[in-house]
């Protein structure tokens, strides 16, 4: 089960990263093959196009235990798909003020533009948002979260 | 029950290095489901394959894991090695430990922690993997091209000698757009008829070539390989069939003194008319707005009606009660080759473009834009070639020429450069010079853009060779002074303002692409910018691709071409169409969307946010045919996978493949530690 890791005694948050598959992942690629050292506390899951992110994914990533959320994709105009991203943020704008109303601070997301050549600002939303949600401390708005986490995974196999 | 092996690759020390492979191979080997995980060296080496599908035929697996570099960097030959080791290749996944992972971090301990974590959430992904199946399209190997200007001319040729049949539709009675009104081109100055006459005919007479002149396109329906064109063929009031251009119905009209648009204006036509003397096919138009009778029957006189050009006809070709007409064509690609028009510097400015009020066009008669005076140059134009005034019929002692004029020029609406004024200025002052001997030309420019082959020392030779007098600055007042139009501008190099008195002034317009083209775009579903420019895929690498695919785009109506760009990106139309026709089956991805029928409700917010109209209405009736309800379907042939409409759906009823609520939501328990 969930565990915030504690080990020598700093708090190292968990950030999960919501990601398109053309700009963003492909810039962390980038990141990768230039070599920039960065936090490593985000994990990234892969979709095709920030207009498939669900703001449901970010809710069900901080029920889940996650202490931060990034949503990044493709700088407006350059979607793979034309408007996917413009979607998103009109999806995202209305979502992110509802984020107090459910009991999460907004400082916990990021949401971010990160071309496919920005390797060192993916590194930087990373780093940032890391230091961020490591300054607000762990998310336990949610603490029985992790009781209905064995049922619902069970049900859903 | 899901049985995954778990394939951890050392990628030599790149991965080795900074996290223990050994160590995140045992830790997933207790993960639940997972039946096999080992680490190897290099795992996309012929071994490391190899002990992929040795372990699918072993261990009976259902799902891999390949924990490894990027996806972007193996993900095809880990899916066809699993299929190699007969597993369906959706089956088999990559956990990026690479890029995202040993690459980023140097703590050995928190990189391996974090890798064992990724390695995780991709089992967890993959267990709920389905087998999916690559789609194929039959493909029409027809194609429809747009625009019957040199760039379509091209396209239409290199795909009908490349085997294809090609549909080609022309708004205007005769192809060969503005081309076929040049004088000479640049750099060369070779004849611009010349070269394109023979073409224009051997687009007629070719086999594979049906040609639809006086038509446009009505509407198109269906997807890459499978479109549906409509055209409305207009009515030309000539019976096609009948006619043989022996042009007898044109010397007897009445109406003598319309404008010709051939020659911008300069020259006159009548109302049954070919466009120009070339004009492919050589078969008459009647203008019904400017023909006598078609006037008289709007007036509700019917009596003493003229027809004098049917009278005139020996084979009885003019039909006045012709109509227009559609023809269905099934094609399977488009090639948009609508070219452009140019700044209509007067009156009847779209919206955000503001007119040249100053500089007195269409008020002073000598003052003409470059299109005109091409067709004063020209030997086949209105003065047959000879260099005259407008007003007076007089030949200009001096020429003032104004590049830039809404190009470049915020202000105007205009910001972008439209690249062929330069060149075509300098070859305008040759022409001049050459004709007129003693001439003056001055041309006020901003900077001369002679970026291309040959085309610096074509400019230069305008200046150094011909004398042409280049003034850099801008004119801020033009008006009519007698027989002459005062000039006043600024020199910005000299620094002092200068009056010239001109006989004869030329604007190089900014290049437009023509007007409906937004309403083109969207029948064709394709992008377009804030100036109509259709988008072209990406601006580097699929330069005459659009965002819809099977629609690609040639010549001046992407941004301003010359002739050689119009041509080359034509021919390169024509080698994408043709590689599209090469296979009988278009093969796709199968990461499409795919809706729940049974669930779906009907509201069609899919449809909404869908960038490529993939959304399509089914019926769902009852044994006796009763209409039941409308639901969404995902044409797979046309949607490309982004996934919006199963974000936006709001009973989840439409699932995008490969990337599932279910998918997703088990990465997202892996990655806080809760697995099944």
């Amino acid at each position: 089960m969930q565990e915030k890791s504690k080990s020598d005694g700093a708090f190292e948050p968990k950030l999960t990263a919501f990601v398109c598959n053309w700009c963003t992942y492909t810039g962390a690629d980038l990141a990768g093959t230039s070599r920039l050292q960065m936090a490593t506390n985000v994990r990234i899951i892969r979709l095709p196009c920030t207009g498939r992110i669900d703001p449901l994914f970010i809710l069900k990533a901080f029920e889940r235990g996650a202490d931060g959320v990034i949503v990044s994709g493709c700088h407006p105009a350059d979607c793979h798909y034309t408007s996917g991203n413009y979607h998103a943020r009109r999806r995202f704008a209305v979502f992110n003020d509802l984020m107090e109303f459910v009991g999460i601070d907004p400082g916990r997301l990021t949401f971010s533009w990160v071309s496919a050549s920005e390797g060192a600002k993916w590194r930087d939303v990373v780093n940032e948002a890391t230091s961020k949600v490591k300054a607000l401390g762990p998310f336990t708005t949610y603490p029985n979260a992790g009781l209905a986490l064995g049922e619902v995974a069970h049900a859903s196999a | 029950m899901a049985r995954i092996g778990v394939f951890v690759c050392h990628c030599g020390e790149n991965i080795g290095r900074t996290v223990d492979c050994t160590k995140v191979a045992e830790a997933l080997k207790n993960h639940p489901g997972v039946v096999e995980s080992v680490d190897y060296k290099y795992m996309c080496s012929d071994p490391g394959q190899a002990l992929i599908k040795q372990s699918i035929a072993e261990k009976n697996l259902t799902g891999v894991v390949v924990a490894a570099c990027s996806p972007h960097m193996h993900e095809k030959t880990f899916r066809r090695a699993a299929f190699g080791g007969g597993l369906n290749p959706f089956l088999c996944e990559m956990a990026n430990v690479r890029e995202h992972c040993s690459w980023i971090h140097e703590d050995k301990e928190k990189a391996t922690e974090k890798a064992i974590a990724i390695g995780r959430t991709i089992v967890e992904k993959v267990k709920r993997n389905v087998p999916l199946e690559t789609i194929r399209i039959p493909v029409t190997k027809r194609a429809l091209v747009i625009g019957g200007g040199i760039a379509g001319i091209q396209a239409a040729l290199d795909l009908a000698d490349g085997g294809a049949e090609v549909i080609l539709v022309e708004k205007e009675p005769s192809i060969g757009g503005h081309m076929s009104q040049l004088s000479e081109t640049f750099p060369t100055l070779d004849c611009s008829q010349c070269i394109l006459t023979p073409r224009m005919v051997e687009v007629y007479q070719h086999p594979n070539i049906k040609l639809y002149s006086y038509s446009e396109l009505e509407s198109l329906e269906g997807y890459i390989g499978n479109f549906k064109a409509t055209i409305r063929k207009k009515a030309r009031s000539v019976n096609e069939e009948l006619c043989n251009g022996c042009g007898a119905c044109t010397q007897v009209c009445i109406q003598k003194k319309i404008p010709s648009e051939f020659d911008a204006g300069l020259g006159k036509r009548t109302a049954i008319y070919v466009p120009f003397p070339q004009a492919v096919p050589n078969i008459p138009v009647i203008d019904r707005k400017n023909c006598a009778r078609f006037k008289a029957k709007a007036k509700g006189i019917l009596k003493e009606a003229c027809g004098k050009c049917a009278e005139a006809c020996l084979k009885g070709a003019v039909d006045f009660d012709q109509e227009d007409r559609f023809v269905t064509e099934e094609v399977g690609a488009v090639v948009v080759a609508t070219g452009y028009q140019l700044y209509t510097i007067g009156k009847d400015q779209p919206e955000g473009l503001q007119g040249y009020g100053e500089y007195g066009y269409g008020t002073i008669p000598d003052v003409i834009d470059g299109l005109q005076f091409e067709r004063l140059a020209s030997a086949s134009g209105p003065t047959g070639g000879q260099i005259l005034r407008p007003s007076d019929g007089k030949p200009p002692k001096t020429i003032v020429f104004l590049q830039c004029i809404g190009s470049r020029d915020p202000q105007k609406g205009i910001e972008y450069c439209s690249k062929i004024c330069c060149m075509y200025v300098a070859k305008h002052t040759m022409l001049y010079k050459h004709k007129v001997h003693g001439g003056k030309a001055v041309v006020f420019y901003m900077d001369i853009r002679a970026a291309g082959k040959g085309y610096e020392e074509f400019s230069r030779r305008a200046i150094e060779e011909d004398g042409a007098i280049y003034i850099r600055g801008r004119v801020s007042r033009m008006y009519r002074d007698g027989q002459t139009i005062k000039v006043q501008g600024f020199d910005t190099l000299a620094g002092e303002p200068v009056e010239i008195d001109a006989d004869m002034v030329v604007l190089a317009t900014a290049m437009r692409p023509q007007p409906g083209i937004e309403t083109l775009a969207q029948k064709l579903s394709v992008s377009y910018d804030r100036h109509g420019f259709i988008n072209e895929a990406h601006p580097k690498l699929r330069p005459v691709e659009t965002n819809t695919a099977g629609i690609f785009v040639a010549g001046a109506c992407q941004s301003p071409r010359d002739i050689p760009d119009a041509v080359a990106m034509a021919s390169a139309t024509a080698a994408k169409v043709l590689g599209l026709f090469s296979k009988d089956q278009l093969e796709r991805e199968p990461t499409v969307a795919k809706v729940n029928q049974d669930l779906c409700a009907g509201c069609f917010s899919c449809e909404h946010v869908c960038p490529y109209g993939a959304v399509e209405h089914k019926e769902i009736r009852d044994r006796k045919g009763v209409l039941l309800k409308i639901v969404a379907e995902v044409n797979g042939g046309v949607c490309q996978g982004c996934g919006t409409c199963q974000a936006t759906c709001p009973s989840k009823s439409v699932e995008l493949q490969g990337f599932t609520d279910e998918q997703i939501y088990s990465e997202i328990n892996a990655l806080a530690g809760c697995v099944e």
